[in-house]
């Protein structure tokens, strides 16, 4: 396999988050009956013109300062004619000829391995309409349906150089990118409502040769996972037709989710979009003051956020990695160490309970009932012994399921941990006298023997048993025999 | 650059057009008179000019990103040529 290198580049368009679309004062919300959010603006009905969204422009470059991009001081929109039914002027607008940011890079990890990948560009476009197919798929319905309430929303395509070389790498690229969009406030990149979407090119090339095989590009692939596994599908299959002495076609190919396979969808004769300037919307001019001040304003970015939780709560790279990775996660965890000042436990807690919960459940943070309050108050029982931490995680996912108050919990659910010497002195006395050979295996110096006594008290106790007390009080019984 | 029967071919296609062969070799005549007009311009220098975008200088002309009431359901679909669940209905696509 190691015969050939991947050449892969990633085209994500990212929904701005703003209250209207980019060219007209129609709602962008999500999820609202079809063509109800319209406007002869966003319909392309003849005689209107748009007027540009300040909000989308500011987003935009925050983007790309972010993205660690030259922001353009004069840029302005192109039209890109073709014709589609979910595009009612017959021409998109985009920024075909000066975007308004480029040449930016991000950082990504992968295996402990750093890299930059570089990103090309970043421009503003216009969001089609959505067409909804009768029958099983485009080719064998008889009809679309148009809802043009997505018409006009605004996007940045945010196109990366094709530096990246593997399916793991191009997750790690746009779970990157998706962190510090989020962390931005750019967008709200949710990939399953569309605001978030990834094409790949892909080509392969004999490794150590500098020329660009022919390129396929993947569409339809509905999450970071099957971006990854859609590429390594593709890869492995023009690895393997090359190897047979076929040629790849340039062509654009879909990802089939439950077979697991890319599928030919149409042949990529090179369009002709006549791209012309875009007369009817104003040109924007950015002064490199306003572009400073928009730096400054930026928040603390992924990385930095990392490094902090390394240099000043000692949290391993890999954890505070993961913490960081997701805004929530990040505020979540901020909000619980300003009641519990105890970082590595509460990274433990995130890394174990929380994602272990959120990943089975497949939720998001949001779904999840548990508060930072409420896991600040579950340590603090912890700590303070009033119950251990097997019961913690028990009462951790009732705050999970349900949000309860952790000292409610505990209360109704009799889960009060038995550390008093005087209660447990009694118990043990019984577990010693009802096991002779585990006692004589401890004093013959098997020190194992000590955690079946344990687990004898625990048993008697219905687990409710201090495990640390009893260990402690069994070795200075048994000592004492 | 001389446009050809071809050439117009194309351009009627792209612009959903449709022509006859009169019309055709009428077209590409006119076409290429215009395109020798157009051609003196390119004896101008304009390597370090930058494209008016504008005629006029229009530049940073912003709206507020604050919603307003646009058309209605019924008079969005007023124009539709047939109209079902709520939508646009288009012949298929592919
Ligand atoms: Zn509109």
């Amino acid at each position: 396999m190691s015969r050939y290198e991947a050449v892969i580049g990633l085209e994500v368009h990212v929904e701005l988050k703003t209250a209207t679309k980019l060219f007209c004062g129609c709602s962008t919300e999500f999820g609202k009956e079809p063509n109800t959010q319209v406007c002869p603006v966003c319909l392309g009905l003849p005689g209107s013109t748009g007027v540009l969204n300040k909000r989308a422009v500011e987003l935009a470059v925050k983007a790309g300062l972010a993205l660690n991009c030259e922001i353009g001081t004069h840029t302005w929109f192109d039209r890109k004619n073709y014709f589609y039914p979910d595009l009612p002027k017959g021409f998109q607008i985009s920024q075909i000829f000066r975007p308004i940011a480029h040449n930016g890079y991000l950082d990504i990890e992968v295996n402990g391995q750093e890299k930059r990948i570089h990103i090309t560009r970043a421009h503003i476009e216009e969001d089609p309409g959505k067409l909804i197919h009768t029958g099983e798929s485009i080719t064998t319905s008889f009809a679309s349906y148009v809802d043009y309430n997505r018409s006009g929303i605004p996007l940045i395509e945010i196109v990366s150089e094709p530096e990246i070389r593997s399916g793991e790498e191009a997750k790690a690229y746009l779970e990157k990118l998706k962190s510090i969009l989020e962390y931005t406030g750019v967008s709200d990149v949710k990939m399953e409502q569309g605001s978030l979407r990834c094409d790949a090119n892909i080509s392969v090339r004999p490794a150590g040769t500098t020329t660009f095989g022919t390129k396929t590009e993947i569409k339809n692939m509905n999450s970071f996972r099957a971006v990854q596994r859609a590429i390594e599908y593709e890869i492995d299959r023009q690895i393997e037709l090359l190897e047979d002495g076929g040629t790849i076609i340039a062509e654009t190919r879909g990802w089939d989710e439950n077979k697991g396979i890319t599928v030919s969808m149409r042949s990529k004769e090179d369009p002709d979009y006549r791209s012309f300037l875009e007369h009817e919307i104003s040109d924007i001019k950015l002064t490199p003051e306003w572009i400073e001040e928009v730096r400054a304003a930026l928040p603390e970015l992924p990385d930095a956020r990392k490094e902090r939780l390394v240099k000043e709560h000692g949290l391993p790279a890999y954890d505070a990695g993961i913490i960081t990775g997701s805004l929530a996660l990040a505020e979540f965890f901020d909000a619980v160490y300003e009641k519990y000042p105890d970082a590595k436990t509460i990274s433990n807690w995130i890394m174990g309970e929380l994602l272990r919960l959120l990943n089975a459940r497949n939720l998001e943070l949001s779904q999840a009932k548990i508060t930072p309050e409420g896991l600040a108050k579950l340590l603090e029982l912890i700590k303070k012994g009033t119950i251990s931490n097997k019961m913690g995680k028990e009462v951790f996912e009732l705050m999970f399921e349900e949000g309860n108050d952790p000292e409610q919990i505990v209360k109704e659910r009799g889960m009060v941990q038995i550390s008093d010497e005087e209660q447990l002195a009694q118990i043990l006395t019984e577990v010693i006298a009802q096991n002779p050979k585990s006692v004589a295996d401890f004093q013959s110096g098997k020190k194992q023997a000590i955690g079946f006594l344990v687990g004898q008290v625990m048993k008697a106790t219905k687990g409710q048993a201090n495990p640390g007390v009893v260990n402690t009080m069994l070795r200075n019984m048994l000592a004492e025999k | 650059m001389r446009i050809k029967a071809e050439d117009v071919e194309k351009l009627a296609l792209m612009s959903r057009l449709e022509l006859t062969e009169e019309e055709k070799a009428a077209y590409t005549e006119s076409l290429n008179a215009s395109l020798d007009y157009m051609h003196s311009l390119t004896k101008l220098v304009t390597d370090t000019v930058e494209p008016a975008v504008h005629v006029l200088p229009m530049v940073n002309v912003f709206r507020e990103d604050r919603v307003e009431i646009g058309l209605d359901h019924k008079q969005a679909l007023a124009n539709a040529p047939e109209a079902e669940a709520g939508s646009f209905k288009v012949p298929r696509i592919v």
